[in-house]
């Protein structure tokens, strides 16, 4: 089992390494010149040269990425072509916000769905099991504008309970943060929660079918304890999977409910930046958005691999 | 032919609606896209059904019109995606080897970045443009189109009859048009939905984030941003586009659930 764990890590780091070749590849392949983006179309020649060997980029494209990497690896992300401050005292506190938004609605949604799928689960077929199916359903349907424009029309404006707007800013109490950002959790949770649900739901039905579970109910046993000592232990590799692909859906899907409830994101820095081609700062967040999807998914394989007796010895 | 569900009335019928809109939009559409016809943010009079948008525009021959680039681009996308992940997935199945090992590494390393992560710095190095948007989404969105179509190959291509067809002689173009896409075509044409529905979605969003359809068009992703400080006052406006899109979400969903009803899924995988 190590030995498999050790094999996911290694690729994790070369899938890493891949995304920052992607990531750097992708915007200088392409064409559209930084420096004539800068200066605009009024930019002569000689100023546009100057500019050029000023940002470096009349060094050929591999020495560009090796000290782009090199740089990255330190912590220097370079500096905004727009504000010329360095990208990093930009997109970190970004950073620890879309975080915290993200781990907010994981700490809420996971327990609730989990217990959801597996409530669902054991009253198979009866009408809360169907209720809690259809909405589900049309959780998923539904695009995160659409629910989270709904929630400020009924929540906000006509009762007046939450802030429509997450206005957030360093320094403020654990009580006002709450209430500022309550609103795009129950977004992104409607979401998230209704997927982890129905994998749950699936997961343990799955499992709630094979013999060595009638047999712990032809025991006598009672049906709470039949489920969470015997079914549910076998059916936590995929619901830990499914998890860890909802949370790195937090974290690079937040870009649409951030911009629904205003909220100082990564996803609102990086459509920014895109509308201002600010190839730094586009970089940069794709970089840590591509990492924390990629390390989070490898989390999830990992987790799938300890879990799981039969991946644990590998024929 | 089996009884059709209620279920997939309902989506037959939002999705006949919405071609309708497609094709018809600007004819059935009683003002101008661009025309003023009163107050921003009017409320709903018999003579405006769902009153007027954030400039004062009649919201829906907007949406009527803006159906047109909405469902006309991630249309576009889709039959794109279709067309290059297709022909590849069946190539790779076919011939195996390095071809295969080849272009399912590559696509391995596109899926491993986020599909908005990827084409928001596409859009960053070239700016938004419809040519740009369409081909974008189409290049991310063909990488999942290739895996399906090349499990589904490799499927076909190990039955009696495409082994057949081989050892007849057949050439590539009747191996892929004769055998496989024949026999590859149900599954296929679900994942159209869903693929149809995903890009339709991405394509909103992306025009929701003033970075997608652009300006003069009407579209619904970018009228739901114009409209959205409409809300503040308890108004309605963002909501109707953002209905439009939800619904034909929901319609494809219920045609595509309706086919794959007594078919297992192909693959395990979702988006």
């Amino acid at each position: 089992m190590a030995l498999l764990i050790l094999k996911r890590l290694a690729l994790g780091v070369f899938t890493l390494w891949l995304v920052s070749v992607l990531v750097f590849g992708g915007t200088q392949l392409l064409p559209g010149d930084v420096a004539s983006a800068i200066l605009g179309q009024n930019a002569t020649p000689a100023s546009l040269a100057a500019l050029r060997q000023h940002l470096g980029l009349d060094q050929p494209a591999l020495a560009r990425y090796l000290s782009w990497l090199a740089g990255f690896s330190h912590g220097d992300l370079g500096m905004s072509l727009a504000t010329r401050q360095p990208v990093a005292d930009l997109l970190w506190p970004r950073f620890w916000n879309t975080m915290a938004l993200a781990a907010y609605t994981a700490v809420v949604g996971v327990p609730l769905a989990i217990g959801l799928g597996i409530l669902t689960a054991v009253r198979r077929g009866g009408m809360f099991d169907r209720a809690v199916n259809v909405a589900a359903l049309a959780m998923v349907a539904l695009p995160e504008y659409f629910l989270g424009l709904l929630l400020i029309l009924i929540v906000s404006v006509q009762y007046g309970w939450l802030p429509s707007l997450a206005d957030t800013y360093p320094g403020m109490g654990l009580g006002a943060w709450l209430q500022a950002t309550t609103l795009p959790m129950l977004t992104l949770l409607l979401v998230t929660v209704a997927q982890i649900m129905r994998m749950t739901r699936t997961a343990v039905l799955s499992v709630m079918d094979q013999a060595y579970v009638e047999t712990a109910y032809l025991k006598g046993l009672k049906t709470g304890r039949v489920v969470l000592r015997h079914a549910v232990p076998n059916a936590a590799a995929p619901i830990v999977n499914v998890v860890a692909f909802n949370i790195a859906y937090l974290i690079t899907g937040v870009v649409l409910v951030e911009a629904v409830f205003n909220y100082n994101g990564l996803g609102r820095f990086m459509v920014d930046a895109v509308s201002k081609r600010d190839l730094p700062m586009v970089q940069a967040a794709a970089m840590v958005f591509g990492a924390a999807y990629v390390i989070l998914n490898m989390t999830a394989d990992v987790a799938a691999i300890a879990l799981n007796p039969r991946l644990r010895y590998p024929r | 032919m089996k009884r059709i569900p209620l279920a997939a009335w309902i989506g037959l019928f939002i999705i006949a609606l919405n071609l309708i809109a497609f094709l018809f939009g600007p004819w059935l559409a009683r003002f101008g896209e661009e025309e003023l016809v009163g107050a921003p943010f009017d409320v709903p009079s018999p003579e405006h059904w769902l009153g007027l948008d954030q400039n004062g525009r009649d919201m829906l021959s907007r949406l009527l019109v803006g159906a047109r680039m909405s469902i006309g681009v991630s249309l576009a996308a889709s039959l794109l995606s279709f067309s290059i992940g297709i022909p590849l997935g069946f190539i790779a199945a076919i011939f195996g080897g390095w071809i295969d090992t080849v272009l399912s590494r590559i696509v391995d390393t596109v899926m491993c970045v986020p599909v908005l992560i990827s084409a928001l710095v596409v859009l960053q190095a070239l700016g938004s443009s419809l040519p740009v948007l369409i081909i974008t989404i189409a290049l991310l969105d063909a990488t999942r189109v290739f895996r399906l179509a090349r499990v589904v190959a490799q499927g076909i291509n190990v039955m009696e009859y495409a082994e057949t067809a081989r050892l007849r002689g057949e050439g590539l173009g009747w191996m892929i048009f004769r055998e496989i896409l024949p026999n590859a075509l149900p599954p296929l044409i679900a994942e159209f939905g869903l693929r149809f529905c995903f890009t339709f979605l991405f394509v909103a969003g992306l025009s929701f984030l003033g970075l997608g359809i652009q300006p003069p068009y009407a579209d619904w992703g970018g009228m739901v941003k114009d409209n959205q400080q409409g809300i503040l006052y308890g108004l309605y406006a963002p909501l109707y586009p953002a209905a439009a899109i939800a619904l034909l979400t929901i319609g494809v969903n219920l045609v595509v659930d309706w086919l794959l009803a007594d078919r297992t899924t192909v693959q395990g995988e979702g988006r």
